[in-house]
C-alpha cells in the first residue's frame, strides 16, 4: 500500500484511516470507534501535532499537496476525538441522547 | 452578591419595565398560537435569509423554504448587481419554479435566466416573464403582467432580509433600529470562512432562542465539557451578564469571556492548551482592521468583555465574539413543536494548517454543545405539553426570553385584533 502521509508522518501510517475528508466523516467513525481505539489513535497523534503544524506551515492554505491534505484531516480528527479522550471517557457527548446536527456548509481543505 | 453592576432598580427586568411575575408558556406549545404566528410574525417580520456572500456574482441565486411562512423564496443577484427575492413560484400554473431533484430542498447556482420544469417558461433575474413555450395558443397573453412576484428584500450590512409583508413600508435599517445601528461597521464581510451546521429540533422555535439567549443554564448543562476543577468553580460562580439592552422587539445580552486565553491554562483541556482555541474561538485574534469596536458592542466598556448576543425579532441571533469572529443562529419552524436549527460560524479565513485547525476545534467545540442544547430541549417541549405545570418563574438572567415570548404573545394578539376588526367572523383568541 502505497504511503498515505508526508514521509516525516510514517510513524502514522497505522492510523491513516482517521484521514478522512469532511467533519461528519471524522465524527462518524469517532462514534464508531471503542474508547481504546480513540485513545490509540490520540495518544499516537497528540505527540505530533506540534511537528505536522510546523511542517505543513511550509505550504499556503492553497497550496497543500495530497499528503499534507491528508496529514491535515487526520490532525482534524484528532481534535474531534480529543473531547471523549480528554473528557467523557465515552464516544458521545454526555446527555445528548439521539440529537444529531450535520455540518451543510465546511471549507474544504 | 452581584459581581457587575445592576441598574438603578435592583434588577435588569424591572429596569426595562417587564413584570417579574411567573410566565406560561402557553405561547410554545400551542398548535392554534403557531398558527396564528406564522402570519403574524413570519409573513410581517423582516427575515434573514443569507449574507451577500452567498451571491458572490451576477446570477447567483440561492433558494430559502420559509414553511413557517407558507413559502419559499428564491434570492438572487441580478444582471445588474441588485440582490432581489421573489416568491419561488411559476406564474403559469403554479410550479416551483427553482429547485432540483427535491422541490423541499433549498439549492443554490448561478444561472442567466429560470427555467420552469414544466413546460419552460423563461425569466430574467429581474423577475420579468422573457419566454412562454407556444406563445401564441395562449389568449392575449402580455408578458409584462406575468412576471415573477416580487418578495420586499433589503441588505444590512451584508445580511439579506426578506419581508413577505407588501403593505408594511418599514425599511429594514428601522425595524432593525437602535441594536442594529449600533453594530453597523463591524467588518462582516471579512469573515468569510463558513461553517454551517444544521439540525432538526423537537421543540417549538421560541425555545431553542430561550436556551441561547440565556447563559444562566451553561454552568450546569454544560458541567460536563470542561475540566473538574473548573466545572466545579464555573458552577459555584453562576452567571451574571455585563449588560442587557431591549429595544422594540429585539434584545442583546454582554457577557464575560475570560477564556480566550484563559488566565490559567489549568483550566482548559490539553488540545485546547495545544491549538490555543476553544468554545471562545481562537486565542489569537486576527487583524481585521479595526481600532475601535462599534458603540453597540461591549457597551459596559467592561475589561472582561467577551462576547455580545443579539436577539432580532424574530428568529435571528447574532453573537460577535472578543477574538474577531461572529456567529450565527437561526430557528425556522416547522409546526408548533418542532423547528429547522442553523447555527453558522464566520471565521477571517485562516493563513495556514495551524490556524484552520484552530478553527475547527471551536467549530466542533460548539457543535458538542448545540448537542446538548438540542436534547434538552426535546425534553423540555415533551414536558411543557403534559400541562402538568404552567407558570414557570424566570430570573433576571432570564430577561431576554420574558420579552421574547411577550413580543410573539403581542404580535399575536394584534393580528387576531386587525383580523377581527376587518372580518365579520370573530376569530377566538388563543391565550
Amino acid at each position: 500500500m502505497p504511503d498515505l502521509l508526508p514521509a516525516d508522518f510514517a510513524d502514522l501510517e497505522p492510523f491513516a484511516d482517521w484521514a478522512l475528508p469532511t467533519e461528519g466523516a471524522r465524527y462518524a467513525k469517532r462514534l464508531a470507534s471503542s474508547m481504546d481505539e480513540l485513545q490509540a489513535f490520540y495518544d499516537a497523534a497528540f505527540p505530533r501535532l506540534q511537528a505536522a503544524m510546523a511542517y505543513l506551515e511550509q505550504f499556503g492554505m492553497d497550496a497543500l499537496p495530497d499528503d499534507g491534505k491528508r496529514l491535515l484531516w487526520l490532525f482534524g480528527a484528532l481534535v474531534t476525538v480529543s473531547f471523549p479522550v480528554e473528557v467523557w471517557r465515552q464516544p458521545r457527548v454526555p446527555d445528548s441522547g439521539a440529537s444529531a446536527i450535520e455540518a451543510v456548509v465546511e471549507p474544504a481543505i | 452578591m452581584p459581581h457587575f453592576t445592576k441598574p438603578a432598580e435592583g434588577s435588569w427586568t424591572e429596569h426595562y419595565g417587564i413584570d417579574t411575575e411567573p410566565v406560561s408558556y402557553e405561547d410554545s406549545i400551542s398548535p392554534a398560537h403557531y398558527e396564528v404566528e406564522r402570519d403574524a410574525i413570519f409573513r410581517r417580520t423582516w427575515l434573514n435569509v443569507g449574507r451577500v456572500e452567498q451571491l458572490p456574482r451576477n446570477g447567483s441565486y440561492f433558494t430559502k423554504e420559509l414553511d413557517a411562512a407558507r413559502t419559499s423564496v428564491v434570492v438572487v443577484r441580478d444582471t445588474s448587481g441588485v440582490v432581489r427575492a421573489f416568491h419561488n413560484i411559476c406564474r403559469h400554473r403554479g410550479n416551483k419554479l427553482v429547485w432540483n431533484d427535491y422541490p423541499r430542498e433549498e439549492v443554490k447556482g448561478t444561472c442567466r435566466q429560470f427555467t420552469c420544469k414544466y413546460h419552460g417558461w423563461r425569466y430574467a433575474l429581474d423577475g420579468q416573464l422573457t419566454f412562454v413555450q407556444q406563445e401564441d395558443e395562449f389568449f392575449d397573453l402580455d408578458k409584462s403582467d406575468f412576471g415573477l412576484a416580487p418578495v420586499r428584500c433589503e441588505v444590512w450590512e451584508g445580511f439579506v432580509f426578506v419581508n413577505l409583508d407588501d403593505t408594511d413600508t418599514t425599511p429594514l435599517r428601522d425595524y432593525l433600529g437602535g441594536l442594529g445601528e449600533g453594530i453597523a461597521g463591524y467588518p462582516f464581510h471579512r469573515m468569510t470562512q463558513v461553517h454551517r451546521y444544521r439540525a432538526e429540533i423537537g421543540s417549538n422555535w421560541k425555545l431553542f432562542i430561550d436556551a441561547f439567549a440565556e447563559f444562566y443554564h451553561a454552568p450546569v448543562l454544560h458541567a460536563k465539557q470542561a475540566v473538574a476543577d473548573e466545572s466545579r468553580k464555573l458552577q459555584g460562580v453562576g452567571f451574571e451578564a455585563l449588560a442587557y439592552d431591549i429595544d422594540g422587539p429585539h434584545s442583546m445580552v454582554s457577557s464575560w469571556g475570560g477564556m480566550s486565553p484563559p488566565k490559567d491554562l489549568s483550566m482548559v483541556k490539553p488540545i485546547e492548551r495545544q491549538l490555543r482555541s476553544g468554545l471562545f474561538g481562537p486565542w489569537d485574534a486576527p487583524d481585521i482592521g479595526l481600532d475601535e469596536l462599534p458603540p453597540g458592542l461591549n457597551p459596559a466598556k467592561h475589561p472582561a468583555w467577551g462576547i455580545d448576543t443579539f436577539v432580532f425579532f424574530p428568529n435571528f441571533m447574532l453573537l460577535v465574539w472578543k477574538p474577531n469572529w461572529y456567529l450565527t443562529y437561526h430557528y425556522w419552524p416547522t409546526s408548533y413543536n418542532t423547528h429547522i436549527f442553523e447555527g453558522t460560524l464566520y471565521f477571517v479565513p485562516p493563513k495556514n494548517a495551524y490556524e484552520r485547525l484552530q478553527q475547527e476545534l471551536a467549530v466542533v467545540t460548539f457543535k458538542e454543545y448545540a448537542l446538548q442544547d438540542g436534547n434538552t430541549l426535546e425534553a423540555t417541549q415533551t414536558m411543557l405539553e403534559s400541562r402538568a405545570v404552567n407558570q414557570f418563574p424566570l430570573n433576571d438572567q432570564e430577561l431576554l426570553l420574558r420579552h421574547l415570548h411577550a413580543t410573539a404573545r403581542r404580535y399575536v394578539s394584534e393580528h387576531l385584533e386587525r383580523q377581527s376588526a376587518t372580518t365579520p367572523v370573530q376569530i377566538s383568541a388563543v391565550s
